[in-house]
């Protein structure tokens, strides 16, 4: 339901000189996919590592007609998702709500939604460290040559260290990808399970890192293609477990500590898609004890 | 891999090269040709201007004067300081090696000696991971590092070790220049001895074009084929190595080999 | 049985009344006005103006209420309300040696032109508790003193005179670079470096000029002179073509007299660190001028070997706003992130097992 906005502030808290900055760099990014574009990020009513370049983003591109979800670690109902849902229901008046498929922006933090998306919508990222090189050089001027020289000899060896040290790549999220066979970008810290979905995929993905002030963008079907070797190629997590409310298998679990005996479940992440299961009338194991 | 090819043409020409540090002379009107397969050596004392031309020619320094023109393996010749700074790095990446007098330097000390040599292959493409691996333990084999070290740091080896394991990391993507300031500086005598055994033998074996830097002049008898003397920034004598240092025109040259003490 | 965990947005509005409940504190103690912060916090409130980047008293003052007397979290709420406001104009430079002084001290020299005035300080104080600051107090007596003179040349500006330090600059043709407007990157010019300093946490800079005193890259600073008071803020509109004030403002400034550098071409002169806080703020714009100081180290052909000379460590992390945001967001779930965490180990430690296993059975 749209509600009544707080006439206090602008459409989406910015104005509009800023939103008007902020798309330039949204449309330079998707000229070039996955290269970070600086912007002068604002300092935003929620602190810096808490959203704010994604909501900087969901801001410039929100219209008043669109419908807005927002996610955090795959809820819709964890604080930090709750807190930037009422932010934007307060200062743009949009209708929201927790069903993917009806949504036309996504704000999400640590998870692509399992629901396939659609052309037309658009999955906005909340991004603390968008530089993929980051942890193996720290400084900027650095891995800006590096990105500009495709000289990312460095994250291989990254990869190499983990596989003679452990026998694997040890990363399991924010799981490096190369975008369109030029950029390397960091897909924000979602687990690798979800880093399939990014590639041909038919909606738009932006990516906002406020407190770095970088901005970068995936266009519609563009190749994402995630780091490996061709001997120890990309996979992704499985369990053994399914769903314990929905049943699925096929989805990213969480795991609950049930009791102090090492009692555990194992739950669908994103809660819209197991409500969806559930409603057509799949059921996981811990449902059948119930009264 | 490698088009026609004038065999005339010299892989490196400089022309002129000057740098200056405020008043102060680095080097100037130095011109040299190198040719595949050719080492040269640049002898003299410290302040001599020798690590600055090196430097210069290797696209590391931006020389105030003069020219260094590098043939590609298209047979185009390219100013080294005039294309962008892309095209520099790029040619720095895949047609030359550098070895620094420290090997910390040339290395990367956190990561294992297998990372380091196999780096160079992944900065240009490679993405068999056991390949790679391979192609790094042959290298360590070649550069007499045993094969058991692969998976450790360089901060575990000796300096000899450390100082043939940056030789194996600069030459196993196969550069067609390689540049060595002091290669064998600040290392044992006998630890000395066998490394310069190891890069005459590699340069031989893949026949490489060089350009050695060292103060020490029985290094450069022993692995070049030509001589620079320079001094205070000037080159003052050229010529083929056995000829420069078993006869010296120069005044200079003749002490710097009359220096030298005999064991 | 478990049930999944609803009802964030519940916790969320509950723990918002709370914190309203305990920010008002024993009801019986009267309330706390912002008046009250402003005039007998004055510090706290400088320096919510001075990092908040934001002039305005009472607004830094009632921050400072509503943050429960938190500075870094006031400035946070400065810089937010910041954004919303529109920046219309870029004055003048403020002309400091024009400066209404209430303080002006230098190390440099025993005295000089307009003397060394004390005003209001802690310095010369005994750090003993003061009991009788418990109880209400009748107002206390205003200092006699003779008002300061207008004529107080700035002492750099009179080693310049003599060509004895580096010139201070002309001001640049273009405005000075606006961290706000246009993303930083390196490497920064002076312009953009010294305005990421001054919006920057006050310890952390304290911190790093302390490290140069301590031989973490030494500069050999000595206290040319510290000013402290009112400047007139001036804009000069297109359409006016001359100067018209629009207020003052309190601030303070520190010129720090550095080591003496020199090359063939130029004589050797003593160099610069500058730095300035709103109101009274000495201790961020003397740490400050030491780190501005250090930062300038490509122009004096110096070494970059220590914390207080790298120029990315320094400006990526002097933001308090930044840095405890993105310290603070560890507290936001990272479940997912951890289970991912999880499930690698489990296996690695699956593995290492199953390799220990047949060792094991010899």
């Amino acid at each position: 339901m749209s509600e009544a906005r707080d006439p206090a502030y602008n459409f989406a808290y910015l104005d509009e000189q800023t939103k008007r900055m902020i798309r330039r760099a949204l449309l330079k990014a998707l000229a070039v996919p996955g290269c970070q574009i600086p912007f002068a990020g604002r300092e935003m009513p929620m602190p810096y590592g808490w959203g704010t370049g994604g909501v900087q983003v969901t801001a410039s591109v929100l219209k008043q007609d669109d419908v807005l979800k927002v996610i955090d670690q795959g809820a819709d109902d964890t604080t930090n998702a709750v807190s930037i849902r009422k932010f934007f229901q307060r200062t743009a008046g949009v209708a929201v709500t927790e069903t993917t498929a009806e949504a036309s922006v996504i704000q999400t933090r640590h998870r692509i939604p399992e629901t396939p998306l659609a052309e037309g919508q658009i999955l906005v990222y909340q991004v603390p460290i968008p530089e993929p090189l980051r942890f193996l050089e720290p400084r900027e001027t650095e891995t800006r040559k590096m990105h500009a020289l495709e000289d990312y000899g460095l994250m291989h060896v990254k990869l190499y260290e983990d596989i003679a040290r452990h026998g694997h790549i040890a990363t399991t999220y924010a799981y490096p990808v190369r975008v369109a066979d030029r950029y390397v970008m960091d897909p924000s810290p979602t687990p690798k399970f979800d880093n399939p979905k990014m590639s041909d995929c038919p909606a738009i993905q932006l990516f906002g890192a406020g407190r770095e002030k970088r901005i970068y963008a995936v266009p519609p079907y563009t190749k994402v293609e995630s780091l490996d070797f061709e001997d120890h190629p990309f996979t992704v997590q499985a369990w053994d477990e399914s769903c314990a409310f929905c049943g699925a298998q096929d989805s990213f679990l969480d795991e609950l500590v049930t009791d102090d005996q090492g009692g555990r479940m194992f739950v669908c992440s994103d809660t819209d898609y197991c409500n969806r299961r559930r409603e057509q009338g799949f059921r996981g194991s811990a449902t059948e004890d119930a009264a | 891999m490698n088009a026609v090819q004038d065999d005339d043409a010299p892989l490196l020409a400089v022309e002129g090269l000057e740098k200056r540090y405020g008043r102060r002379v680095g080097c100037t009107q130095v011109d040299f040709r190198l040719w595949p397969g050719e080492v040269l050596g640049v002898v003299g004392e410290s302040g001599s201007g020798k690590t600055t031309v090196l430097n210069c020619v290797a696209g590391r320094l931006a020389p105030d004067a003069g020219r260094v023109l590098y043939t590609d393996r298209t047979g185009a010749a390219r100013d080294v300081h005039g294309v962008s700074e892309p095209e520099r790095r790029m040619l720095m990446r895949t047609d030359w090696a550098f070895v620094h007098q420290n090997a910390r330097d040339g290395l990367r000390m956190a990561v294992s000696a297998g990372a380091n040599v196999g780096e160079p292959l992944m900065a240009v493409g490679a993405r068999h991971y056991a390949d790679i691996r391979a192609a790094a333990g042959d290298w360590l084999e070649k550069t007499e590092i045993e094969l058991g070290r692969i998976d450790d740091p360089p901060t575990t080896f000796s300096g000899g070790m450390q100082q043939r394991l940056q030789i194996a990391r600069a030459l196993v993507a196969g550069p067609r220049l390689v540049f060595m300031d002091e290669p064998t500086g600040g290392l044992d005598v006998s630890v000395q001895a066998r490394l310069l055994d190891l890069l005459r033998g590699l340069v031989t074996e893949l026949g490489l074009a060089a350009v050695v830097v060292t103060h020490d002049l029985a290094v450069a008898r022993l692995l070049s084929h030509r001589l620079l003397v320079m001094r205070q920034g000037r080159v003052v004598e050229t010529g083929l190595t056995d000829q420069v240092l078993d006869d010296p025109q120069h005044p200079y040259t003749q002490l710097l080999v009359s220096s030298v003490l005999q064991p | 049985m478990y049930v999944a965990v609803k009802g964030g947005e519940r916790a969320i509005d509950a723990a918002h009344r709370l914190l309203a409940e305990d920010r008002r504190g024993d009801p019986a103690e009267p309330e706390l006005t912002p008046a009250q912060i402003r005039e007998q916090l004055k510090l706290g409130v400088d320096r919510v103006m001075t990092e908040g980047s934001l002039y305005d008293r009472d607004l830094a003052a009632l921050a400072l209420k509503q943050a429960r007397g938190d500075q870094i979290e006031a400035i946070f709420l400065i810089r937010a309300y910041r954004t919303t406001l529109p920046r219309f104009a870029v004055s003048k430079p403020v002309e400091t040696s024009r400066m209404a002084l209430e303080r002006r001290i230098s190390a440099t020299f025993k005295d000089l032109p307009g003397g060394q005035v004390l005003g209001p300080t802690f310095d010369y104080t005994h750090r003993l508790v003061d009991h009788a600051l418990a109880a209400p107090h009748a107002g206390a007596e205003p200092a006699e003193g003779a008002p300061v003179s207008e004529d107080a040349p700035r002492v750099l500006d009179l080693l310049q005179q003599e060509g004895l330090i580096e010139p201070a600059g002309a001001a640049a043709e273009c405005p000075p670079f606006d961290v706000t407007r246009t993303p930083p990157s390196f490497p920064s010019e002076r312009d953009a470096r010294l305005q990421q300093l001054a919006r920057g946490d006050e310890g952390f800079l304290l911190a790093l000029g302390y490290s140069t005193q301590r031989g973490y890259g030494r500069t050999h600073p000595f206290a040319g002179e510290i000013r402290l008071g009112s400047v007139a803020v001036e804009i000069e509109p297109e359409e006016l073509g001359f100067a018209i004030e629009l207020g003052e403002i309190e601030m303070t400034e520190c010129q720090m007299v550095n080591q003496f550098q020199g090359s063939a071409e130029q004589a050797p002169c003593f160099t610069r660190g500058y730095g300035v806080a709103f109101g009274h703020g000495e201790r961020k714009a003397m740490a400050m001028a030491l780190v501005d100081r250090s930062l300038r180290a490509d122009e004096f052909g110096e070494a970059r070997d220590a914390p207080a000379q790298d120029e990315e460590f320094v400006l990526s992390h002097c933001d308090n706003v930044q840095a405890t945001g993105f310290v603070e967001h560890l507290k936001l779930p990272h479940y997912v992130d951890f289970q991912s965490e999880l499930e690698l180990l489990r296996r690695l430690r699956r593995e290492h097992a199953e390799r220990a296993m047949p060792e094991a059975a010899e």
